[in-house]
């Protein structure tokens, strides 16, 4: 089915189900431990062996030689696969960093060997014995000092572009700001870590595994291995969280697969914490430049986002400029992407990558315009709100936004009025108490996304498709939208998800799965509805499907009647979607209270007000809102990947080093949607929601904080030995 | 993690003696630290004397007034202790600060004043460390050491003692009572219990080999209010930037530890003295020889203004 046109009015809008807070169905499985995640598949594959990566000890040179034999002799070791013995690995279109194979070196902790053993500890305590030698080379750590000499990117359109004259319009704006922020290398720093078990029958390989994207790794996996795809199955259908961590093969996947040869025998991969941070992708640091100049009333005439980034090729980089176009109206308009190249690990896709660094940025830059204008900073982007128009693109139209609501409506739950006028004016004891702002824009983009539904003889309905639930609540929204459309009971309703051998979906990734992948379910529903129609003999396109029933012309058929059959579709969306820029909005607020002795930050209050067209399931949704909050909150707040100059790692590799939140960090949380539809985005007029969460609370706890304290601190994360030294003098 | 022999001893003078006349050996008793660094290998005990059988779980009353914690009573346990609660507080808000609910229901009170450190370098196999492996360098000094010690440090080595109990005991001047391979037991001043790292990083406390902990003792109640302000940089389940044990008398004088700064928690008599002439003058004295680096340098004024902070709530009875 090709969605080519706006949706009218439809099943959806009389929905009974799809748009109802739903408890998951996979929640009992999940509650009571038996939703089996990948390393916990003990009976997919008999005989399983253990395998465990061994991680190079240097960050850029050469491995001079890798003595094996201890740790071949050691007990329970079937076999060790080394880097020294093996031709590299081949790339694939979805990683930078070369994953395994060979004497060079390109980062740390690199997989250099898996040691397969009958068991977990003799695994680890084989690999313990392997000693390596190493010619160290020389790399480039330091994103600040090769970020001047960055090129400009031009991977993607979105990377550059100037719009009239930004130079002479800023120069000659009456306000102006002009201010650098710098953010983090961050970590997914997920529960479940980089988990598979492969096995061999013959020339055909299947791991289970846990990943957001199957087909996607499917691929990969080929080529990687330089194999033919067809021979592949990946199958995840639990996955322990992946935050962009698990868009791509990792390295457990493909030493499992490696193991799993040498060994003759299954072999099961959990990777250590310890290599996580540095084995794997993490979120790129930003060097970022907001300059922007408004007229007195506050309209903004000139807005230059510049943005340093760097990765282990120098491509791709983290584009934190992606919202300001978005967000800002303004006539004279500047974006620039720079990435470098540095010899850290590999920087990839992390939960809204781009825009949780960019709103950093951008939403602390519109706060401290709105001081320089003496202007309310809700009333200053709403000034300033893009609306009915994406700057520089005349010919594209909004589909549906609702920006100014947001803001509105959560200044108004908020107690915004409440707000401290001026910095650093409301104490009580030790604590300086402030509110913070800021807008969020994400992206709502929509992939092709296929499903097969099977009904049963005995009135159950299968849905069957490679989406991935990666705790967004997948198997919910795809069992509400087959009952919905079918007209059946939730109850009688069961998915089945993450198999290589369902049709492929959109995956789970950059907001765009919920919306894709019930879109798919749909279409595929469409197509029994129509089988069923065809069996029984009415129009099913012109009938209601309701309780087991469909009706049309006052004449009823009780669907179960037309037996088992089978239906496989598609949605795919139309060419005319790119007349439209879709996309989905946030005004996010606050609340901080600062120790005026220590610089300590509690976060008291926070809340997201977000429109992003139908919401398939309030219960679900606002779990993926606030817990983007938890992570902007750590964006924020504490966490950063500690780049070591000299040895060229991130040194505080494990989850005591790297800190995100707690739930002590995290007292209370509001989500509130905007009863909105987008009818260009999917027939169920409904956006994704997974990574709005996170893109905007950052800012607007840094926000308050300055609200709080006076003090702006433009590096993050905000700890208190930033500003310590401008704190109040104690007696 | 290299395979090892186990057993469980039957006293602790049987304990004591495994451990000296085994090559290699270790105690092992609630296992929350010990068992994490064997399986990172940055320890490689060949044997483990396992304490458990001991009993040594009881807090019991002395003569002088005090208490006599068994070195197995939890961190929990030890917490919630109506005596301690009511007489220590600074000792129970110090345990409460530490790790989570989990691990203080398995730590116990010997096992935590032997904590290791958590400095990333440390932790890091592949990195030098003089700590793990005498005469290895220390790659620290010039390089993540944010968290890191700024007194009493040596060119060898800038880690912290990490935990938070031994600093509330410092403030409390508690006493660890031991028992020698050879069957003599002895009491060491938590003052002199945390060796300073000098040349020697690895060798971290006045221990002998083999040597082992029985009980600690706390002498009489001292009156005063009871302080441990924990400044991280989360709110729970992190290591303290800075922290301060203090017992604040009506008439201003008093007692003050720091922990997250040093080797072992931070106190001098000298300090102490300065407790009426405000937070400065304490921390210009307890500092005074602070060596931090450009990272960590942050550590001395979070001191004073988390000092100033406990004393200002003194003067208002506040609780910190």
């Amino acid at each position: 089915m090709e969605f080519n046109a706006p949706a009218g009015e439809n099943l959806f809008d009389r929905s009974k189900i799809v748009g109802k807070s739903t408890p998951r169905i996979d929640g009992p499985l999940k509650v009571s431990g038996r939703a089996p995640y990948a390393a916990e598949r003990h009976d997919v594959a008999a005989n399983q062996a253990y395998g465990w990566i061994v991680g190079a000890g240097i960050a850029k040179g050469r491995i001079r030689s890798m003595d094996l034999d201890d740790a071949r002799r050691a007990p329970g070791v079937i076999a060790i696969v080394a880097a020294t013995e093996h031709e590299p690995v081949a790339s694939s279109d979805f990683n930078y960093a070369p994953l395994f194979g060979g004497r060079e070196v390109s980062h740390y902790h690199q997989a250099i060997a898996v040691v397969v053993a009958e068991t977990f500890e003799q695994a680890r305590a084989a690999a313990g014995l392997i000693r390596t030698s190493y010619a160290n080379g020389d790399g480039s750590f330091d994103l600040a000092k090769v970020a001047p000499g960055a090129p400009l990117a031009s991977d993607r359109p979105s990377d550059s572009a100037e719009i009239g004259d930004f130079e002479s319009a800023f120069a000659a704006a009456p306000v102006k700001l002009d201010e650098r922020y710098t953010t983090p290398d961050e970590a997914h720093a997920m529960m479940e870590p980089f988990a598979t078990i492969a096995a061999w029958d013959g020339p055909k390989l299947t791991v289970w595994t846990s990943n957001q994207m199957i087909e996607w790794s499917r691929q990969a996996l080929g080529s990687i291995l330089k194999m033919d795809a067809d021979n592949i199955r990946v199958d995840s259908p639990y996955i322990g969280g992946g935050f962009g961590g698990k868009l791509f093969v990792r390295s457990d996947a493909v030493m499992a697969a490696l193991g799993a040869k040498a060994a003759k025998r299954p072999v099961k991969i959990a990777m250590q914490r310890p290599l996580m941070f540095n084995n794997a992708t993490h979120r790129h640091a930003t060097r970022q430049r907001l300059r922007i100049g408004a007229e007195r009333d506050g309209r903004i005439v000139a807005i230059g986002h510049e943005n340093w980034s760097g990765n282990i090729t120098g491509e791709a980089g983290e584009n934190a400029t992606l919202q300001t176009p978005k967000l800002y109206a303004g006539a004279n308009r500047l974006i620039a992407n720079h990435v470098a190249q540095l010899d850290l690990p590999e920087g990839n896709a992390m939960r809204a990558p781009g825009e949780l660094p960019g709103h950093l940025a951008l939403e602390v830059a519109m706060d401290e315009l709105a001081e320089k204008l003496g202007m309310d900073p809700v009333e200053l982007r709403i000034v300033n709100d893009a609306q009915g128009m994406v700057p520089g693109e005349p010919d594209t139209k909004i589909s549906d936004r609702n920006l100014t609501r947001c803001l509105r409506e959560g200044a108004e739950r908020f107690g915004w009025s409440k707000r401290p006028a001026r910095p650093a004016s409301a104490r009580q004891g030790r604590w300086l108490t402030g509110m913070g702002v800021a807008a969020g824009y994400r992206a709502a983009p929509t992939m092709k996304s296929g499903a097969r539904v099977r009904m049963t003889d005995r009135g159950q309905l299968i849905v069957e498709t490679d989406m991935t639930d990666i705790g967004t609540g997948s198997y919910t929204i795809l069992a509400q939208t087959a009952a919905e459309t079918m007209g059946l009971p939730l109850s009688t309703v069961r998915v089945e998800l993450g198999d290589s051998g369902y049709p492929v979906s959109a995956g789970s990734g950059g907001q765009w799965g919920a919306a894709s992948s019930t879109a798919g379910v749909y279409a595929a529903c469409v197509a029994l509805r129509r089988m069923i129609g065809e069996k029984l003999g009415f129009d099913a396109d012109a009938a209601t499907f309701d309780g087991g029933q469909a009706t049309l012309d006052g004449e009823s058929w009780a669907i179960g009647d037309a037996g088992a059959l089978t239906a496989e579709d598609s949605m795919t969306f139309g060419e005319f979607k790119k007349d439209y820029d879709v996309g989905t909005y946030a005004g996010h607020f606050a609340e901080v209270k600062v120790d005026a002795y220590t610089g300590e930050t509690y976060i008291t209050r926070m809340l997201a007000v977000c429109d992003a067209g139908r919401i398939l399931n309030p219960l679900s949704a606002r779990s993926q809102v606030i817990g983007g909050m938890v992570m902007a909150a750590g964006a924020a707040l504490t966490e950063d990947l500690h780049v070591d100059k000299r040895f060229g790692f991130f040194a505080n590799h494990d989850l005591a080093g790297y800190e995100v939140p707690v739930h002590a960090d995290i007292p209370h949380q509001e989500c509130v949607f905007l009863d909105t539809l987008d009818p260009v985005s999917t027939p169920l007029k409904a956006k994704g929601v997974g990574e709005l969460g996170i893109c905007g609370p950052g800012a607007a706890v840094a926000n308050a904080i300055y609200n709080a304290t006076g003090i702006r601190v433009r590096d993050y994360p905000l700890t208190l030995d930033k500003y310590l030294d401008r704190l109040p003098a104690i007696a | 993690m290299r395979s090892f022999t186990y057993e469980r001893a039957a006293s602790p003078a049987e304990a004591a003696k495994a451990v000296a006349t085994t090559q290699g050996a270790k105690f092992i008793a609630g296992g929350t630290n010990l068992i994490d660094l064997m399986k990172l290998e940055i320890e490689t005990p060949t044997h483990l004397v396992d304490v458990q059988d001991l009993g040594l779980d009881q807090v019991e009353d002395t003569e002088d007034g005090g208490l006599r914690i068994g070195t197995f009573v939890s961190n929990t346990a030890l917490s919630a202790h109506p005596r301690v609660r009511e007489d220590y507080a600074v000792l129970t808000r110090a345990i409460q600060a530490g790790a989570s609910g989990q691990l203080r229901n398995k730590a116990t009170t010997g096992g935590n004043l032997l904590q290791r450190t958590r400095c990333a370098y440390f932790y890091d196999t592949n990195m030098p460390c003089n700590k793990r492996k005498p005469g290895d360098g220390c790659a620290a000094i010039d390089g993540f050491s944010r968290q890191l010690g700024v007194i009493g440090t040596s060119d060898s080595c800038i880690a912290t003692y990490p935990g938070d109990m031994a600093v509330a005991m410092r403030a409390l001047d508690a006493v660890v009572e031991t028992v020698k391979p050879d069957g003599t037991a002895r009491a060491i001043p938590a003052a002199d219990f945390h060796r300073l790292w000098g040349d020697t990083p690895h060798i971290e406390t006045a221990l002998e080999p083999g040597e082992i902990i029985t009980h600690v003792r706390l002498p009489a109640p001292v009156g005063g209010q009871h302080f441990y302000h924990k400044v991280r940089d989360r709110r729970s389940y992190a290591y303290a930037l800075v922290s301060v044990a203090a017992v604040i008398q009506p008439d201003g004088t008093g007692r003050v530890a720091f922990g997250g700064v040093a080797p072992k928690p931070w106190r001098s008599e000298a300090a102490d003295a300065q407790l009426p002439n405000g937070a400065a003058a304490v921390v210009r004295t307890a500092f005074a020889d602070a060596r931090p680096t450009e990272q960590n340098a942050f550590k001395i004024p979070l001191a004073e203004r988390t000092l100033a902070g406990i004393l200002a709530d003194a003067q208002t009875g506040t609780r910190s």
